[in-house]
């Protein structure tokens, strides 16, 4: 015991010195700036204001928050009618397929998702590969446009989000008791009840635990906007990144990024509520 | 129509080449306990699993209530399971899963919620409604999947070795309530378990089964008394087997020969003389004698032998003793009142005894390996 207590405290001060330095730290900065002056030479002056957050309050800026909200939930929504019947489906394979199908799901992570979303511009664009097998098999006389436009985003993140999608929904359909079932059917029910009143309560905390791990980096995710939607769709994360980059008015972008954050923050103080409601009274 | 709630004709089933069940025929009356006995693996609680629908049967006929139940899935069946897991809803409350059959039946509002309680309360579990499985013990959640079965009033109710997660005592005693509760309703059960004192304490008739074959059928009794083979006699209770050879047929007697002696027994089955038996006899049936007993005799008709163990349990004394033509006997001596008990069953290893039985209490079956 004694030998392991220096190596506790050392494991253990690492991880905070890690989560202070590389996590609260920056956090706090972006806090500070947010309710600093935008400076001349400097990137902020150093006086109180909240100015940046009445800006936000701008009706274009609020625009831009529901449409950011708006392509999250749809890709969201999507993530969840495709990835369900999946996970389903692969909890249904033979065992010994099972890993290997996971690992297929997988594997995309093994890219940068921006490397990948430049493949889906290549993929997309007016000449590229889509379009010339549309065209080759006769099924369009001229391209498609395609690329930059919203449909080609949310495929967009629609790729990039899906494996987030599967993994938790598949945990919770392979943790799903089969027997369940059977005593539903055994007791008369049809499908749709049983999908109703068993499977889906049952893997609902899986559903959930989906639904942030797509909704909450698609809030967020500025690139695949940019690279598959043109500049034309202007979304928090753009919106942010612009402001550090290109308008270099820190203060605006580090409050539009304390409000990205609350929001998400709120979010998962939610799905934490619901969660505990979910577990109270369940098994041990 | 006939009076066969339940009918399996020629039923046979295998998972990949392996036989599971071959040829099965049963027939179950209407009201009757019937239990599947039988070690695990010989196809009894596939036998369940085709009468509730859960699995097809590769060929035969399974008849309920006169209806054949081929293309019947399991939710349109009037069967209803309890699983040896319970596979109760854990979402849901006490009320709610017990509900869960009836919901679907339509029935609604204050109807749903008499029923429901009505059979809460038959399982003294009326207090427990807003549980969850979670937060019930055991028998508790045993007594809800019975609730939630019989709830729905089924003409059958198949059990999976319901009592097999429970302790000694609260099992004897779910025995009892089980028991009670089919006789109260008229329900047929048809009841799977592994244990032959459950089977023989519950049933009205017993099937028991080996390698997916039913090897007897009949009442308990039959069942323990009258062992049809080998197999049965040896998984139903505790028997000594003695190998003999019959030397004089005058049916239905028959003198066999036990090693050096020979014993006139009394058998339904036809010998003919030469042919090789077992003559099978229950330990409580044996009867032993000290060296102080009876006269020399009387001690010449009975087989001599040595005490090998002596286990004491509680109500009986069991002695494992060897005769001294090298066969070994288990024997259950019950404690008598009017018997000098405690000094009678005083039995020390290496004691010198003699044994015999009640004689045609035996079983005596052609000989198999």
């Amino acid at each position: 015991m004694r030998i392991r207590e220096p190596f506790k405290l050392l494991a253990v001060g690492a991880i905070y010195f890690w989560l202070t330095a590389f996590a609260l730290l920056p956090n706090l900065l972006v806090v500070i700036a947010s309710v600093l002056e935008r400076g001349s030479d400097e990137f902020v002056a150093f006086a109180f204001t909240l100015d940046s957050y009445r800006r936000l309050l701008d009706p274009l800026y609020l625009g831009v928050l529901l449409d950011s909200l708006g392509l999250a939930a749809a890709t969201t929504a999507l993530c969840l009618l495709l990835g369900y019947p999946f996970a389903y489906l692969l909890t249904r394979m033979p065992a010994r397929w099972r890993p290997v199908l996971l690992l297929l799901v997988i594997i995309p992570f093994w890219t940068s998702s921006l490397v990948r979303t430049y493949a889906m511009v290549i993929l997309l664009q007016t000449n590229g590969w889509l379009n010339q097998i549309l065209l080759g098999l006769g099924l369009i006389a001229e391209p498609l446009e395609l690329l930059y436009t919203e449909p080609a985003v949310i495929a967009g993140m629609l790729y990039a989000l899906l494996p987030f999608m599967i993994l938790p929904l598949y945990a919770a359909l392979e943790k799903l008791d089969r027997r369940l079932i059977e005593a539903a059917r055994d007791l008369g029910a049809g499908w749709i009840t049983i999908f109703r009143r068993i499977i889906l309560p049952l893997t609902l905390p899986g559903v959930v635990a989906g639904c942030m791990l797509t909704f909450l980096p698609g809030l967020g995710m500025f690139y695949v906007a940019d690279l598959l939607g043109g500049a034309k769709t202007m979304l928090v994360g753009n919106l942010i990144r612009d402001q550090f980059l290109s308008a270099r008015d820190w203060p605006f972008g580090a409050a539009a990024s304390v409000l990205l954050t609350g929001l998400m923050g709120l979010l998962l103080w939610a799905y934490y509520l619901s969660s505990r409601r979910a577990g109270r009274g369940a098994l041990p | 129509m006939n009076e066969w709630v339940i009918e399996l004709r020629n039923v046979s089933k295998a998972y990949a080449a392996h036989a599971v069940l071959r040829n099965i025929n049963l027939q179950v009356r209407a009201g009757e306990f019937l239990t599947l006995l039988g070690p695990s693996g010989c196809g009894k609680t596939t036998i369940l699993r085709l009468l509730a629908g859960f699995e097809p049967a590769d060929g035969g006929e399974i008849l309920i209530g006169g209806q054949d139940m081929r293309t019947l899935p399991p939710e349109q069946r009037h069967v209803n399971t309890v699983f040896q897991s319970y596979a109760l809803f854990p979402h849901l409350t006490v009320f709610e899963n017990v509900a869960f059959g009836p919901r679907l039946k339509r029935i609604r509002g204050e109807a749903l919620r008499e029923r429901v309680m009505d059979t809460l309360r038959m399982v003294k579990l009326e207090d427990f409604a807003g549980r969850k499985p979670g937060q019930l013990s055991g028998g508790q959640q045993q007594r809800v999947a019975i609730a939630r079965a019989v709830v729905n009033q089924p003409r059958v109710l198949l059990l999976d070795e319901p009592l097999s997660a429970l302790d000694y005592k609260l099992r004897k005693a779910m025995q009892l309530e089980l028991k009670q509760l089919q006789r109260r309703l008229g329900i047929t059960f048809i009841f799977v378990t592994h244990d032959q004192e459950e089977a023989l304490s519950m049933s009205d008739r017993v099937a028991v089964m080996n390698a997916g074959r039913i090897e007897q059928f009949g009442a308990p009794r039959q069942i323990y008394e009258a062992p049809e083979n080998l197999f049965v006699a040896r998984f139903v209770g505790e028997i000594n087997n003695l190998p003999g050879r019959v030397v004089a047929a005058a049916p239905p007697r028959y003198d066999i020969r036990l090693h050096d002696r020979v014993v006139n027994l009394k058998s339904p089955y036809v010998f003919g003389v030469g042919d090789r038996v077992n003559v099978l006899i229950r330990p409580e049936d044996v009867r032993i004698w000290r060296e102080c007993e009876g006269s020399a005799e009387e001690r010449a008709a009975l087989f001599p032998a040595v005490v090998e163990g002596v286990v004491y349990k509680g109500s009986t004394v069991d002695l494992v003793i060897r005769l001294d033509s090298g066969d070994v006997l288990s024997t259950t001596q019950f404690f008598n009142e009017d018997d000098q008990a405690i000094v009678n069953l005083d039995f020390r290893e290496g004691e010198r005894v003699f044994v015999d039985w009640v004689h045609d209490w035996e079983t005596i079956l052609p000989h198999e390996e």
